[in-house]
Order: structure tokens, then sequence, then C-alpha cells
């Protein structure tokens, strides 16, 4: 049990150093265009390899995932909120479950 | 004029607290799901306030991954701080005593980024403690909902929030693609080396912590090498 508060500790530690140091340290601005083209990239990298192929396990069966995954990608894709994205997500993901215990 | 600014912060959170409460509902359930205590996982988020990095990590503690490889995945998922950090460290307002920084950088979220620099101006650092003030409870009393709930709600509807977080990436990730090509072939590229590291046999053994940071980091790399991007922009 106490290993998780080391993991809470190790978290919150380097999280904070992240946003910390950058505001405290540094008054300039960044220069390198590849550092800061990467720090743009980064966080759509490393959203898109969390969510992929992780969403097809976050289900309880890989249909319910699928229809899932597309129901909040063309949501997405239209501009919908964060919210109703995630929300129409659920939704859907909990109506085929009920469909595939109905028939099976 | 500080309490002026502490409200308007205060009420630019509030579309920022009802979001939070949603996603961190769903940490709070999944954490309890994984064996975590309510007091842990209520902690966790009141001193991470960061939806990814927190996610990532409860994979790594559920996973009994090493500190290394926790330390190592929150730089790399969180490194987006960095960038916001520095834009941020432009945009307060001067005058204000050096050490607000310590307390600005707390709060420093997508979310609370985003309303920082849209407004007119140098920022003084009420702005943002007043989006704190709303922002960080909603987060933390999220998952302490989330962590309650998970504890009565039944499977299904369990199985059915469990791909919330996703729904939120997506919504985060796609939309800006739409416009740039460079951005959809970040997606597509990061989604299939991540699948390469889940399927291919040998591949399949790195531990999903360090596939995270092998992933963003290659992937990145490659679009900063290929397309960089020519002025300032933010999120």
């Amino acid at each position: 049990m106490n290993k998780i508060f080391l993991y809470t500790f190790v978290m919150a530690a380097v999280t904070y150093l992240i946003r910390m140091l950058p505001l405290v340290l540094f008054k300039k601005e960044i220069t390198s265009t590849f550092v800061k083209s990467f720090l743009y990239y980064v966080p759509y990298a490393c959203l898109a390899a969390m969510t992929f192929p992780a969403i097809l396990g976050s289900t309880s069966c890989l249909i319910s995932a699928i229809i899932g995954f597309v129901v909040a990608a063309v949501l997405a894709f239209f501009r919908r909120s964060m919210i109703l994205v995630s929300l129409c997500a659920c939704g859907t993901v909990f109506i085929v479950e009920q469909i595939i215990r109905w028939i099976g | 004029m500080r309490l002026k600014y502490f409200k308007k912060g205060m009420k630019d959170g509030i579309p920022i607290l009802l979001g939070y409460f949603a996603v961190s509902f769903t940490f709070g359930m999944m954490a309890v799901q994984g064996g975590l205590s309510v007091f842990q996982s209520v902690s966790i988020s009141f001193l991470n306030l960061t939806s990814a990095g927190q996610f990532a990590g409860l994979d790594i503690i559920l996973a009994a991954g090493s500190l290394w490889e926790m330390a190592l995945t929150q730089l790399v998922i969180n490194l987006r701080y960095m960038l916001m950090s520095f834009s941020v460290g432009q945009k307060l307002d001067k005058k204000y005593a050096w050490w607000h920084r310590f307390g600005v950088a707390f709060g420093m979220t997508d979310e609370i980024f985003a309303i920082t620099m849209m407004q007119n101006g140098a920022v003084p650092p009420y702005y943002v403690y007043g989006a704190m003030a709303v922002a960080v409870p909603g987060w933390t009393l999220g998952t302490l909902a989330g962590a309650l709930a998970g504890q009565v709600l039944p499977d299904m509807i369990i199985s059915a929030l469990g791909i919330a977080i996703y729904g939120m990436f997506l919504a985060i990730i796609i939309p800006p693609a739409r416009k740039n090509s460079t951005l959809a072939w970040v997606i597509l590229g990061a989604m299939a080396l991540s699948s390469a590291f889940k399927y291919i046999p040998g591949l399949n053994r790195v531990s999903s912590g360090f596939v995270i940071i092998i992933v963003t980091v290659v992937v990145a790399a490659v679009a900063a090498a290929v397309r960089p991007i020519r002025e300032e922009r933010h999120e």
C-alpha cells in the first residue's frame, strides 16, 4: 500500500517540475524550430498512442469497443464537444452491449 | 482588483469544471476497480491534476511497473506542459511577484492554459488562481464521486464508462487534424506504431508505459524533422 503513495509522489513531483521549471527559470522564448515543432506534435502523438489500440480493450467486448470508437471518431471529426463525444461513446457501448446480451 | 481577476478566472473555469468532473469520475471509478482505495484515488487526482498522465500512471501502478518507468512516462506524456508553461511565462503580468509562478504552475493544464492564453494582454496570476479554484475541486470531487460510485455501479455501466477517456482524447486530437495533414499523419502513425507494439510478437513484451514514450518521441521527432512548424502556435 505504501508503494502506491510512492508512485503518487513520483507522478506528482515529475508533473509539477515540468510545469514549474519553465515558468520559474525561463523568461526567454524558445528559438529552436525543431524543439518547438517537437513539443507541438507531442500531445497528438501521445494521446493517439494512448487511445489506440487501448480503446479496443476498454469495454467488456470487442464489438462494442469498435462501434464506440467509430461513433467517437465521427463525432470528434464534426467538432462536437469533449463531453458530448465521451458520453455518446459510452451510450453507444451501453446500447450495443444490451443488444448483444439480448440476441445472445 | 485582485478579486476582480479572481472572479473572472472562476467564471471562465466553469465549463472546465464540467468537463473535468466527467473525466475524473471515470478515473476514480477505474482506480477503485483496479484495487486502489478511495483516498488513494482522490490523492492522485488532487496532487496531479492531469488526465492523460494519471490514466497512464494508473496503468503502471496496476501493472506494478518500476518507479523509473513511472517518472519517464509522466515526463514524456506531460512534456507538453513545458511548452505551455513557457508560453504562459511570457503572458503573466510581470508586475506581480515572481513566486506567484510556483502557484500558477500547479494549475497548468491544457484547458487552463487555453483560457489564459485567450486573455487580452498580460494576465495577473489571480486570474489563473480563480480558474484553479473551480477546476481543482471539480477534478478532485469528480474522482471522489467516481471512486464511490465504482463500488456500487453494475458492471454494464462500468464497461460503458471505460471508453469515456478515449472519447475525450479523440475529441482533442481529431478536430485540429482536419485542416493539418501533418497532424493527421502524426495521429495515424502513432496509432499504427502503438498497435505494432501490442500485436507483433517480441515487440509486445515492452511494457505499456514505455510504448507510449517510444511512440511519442519517435513520431513527434520525425514530424518535427520532416514538417517543422513555421510560426508559434497554441493548441
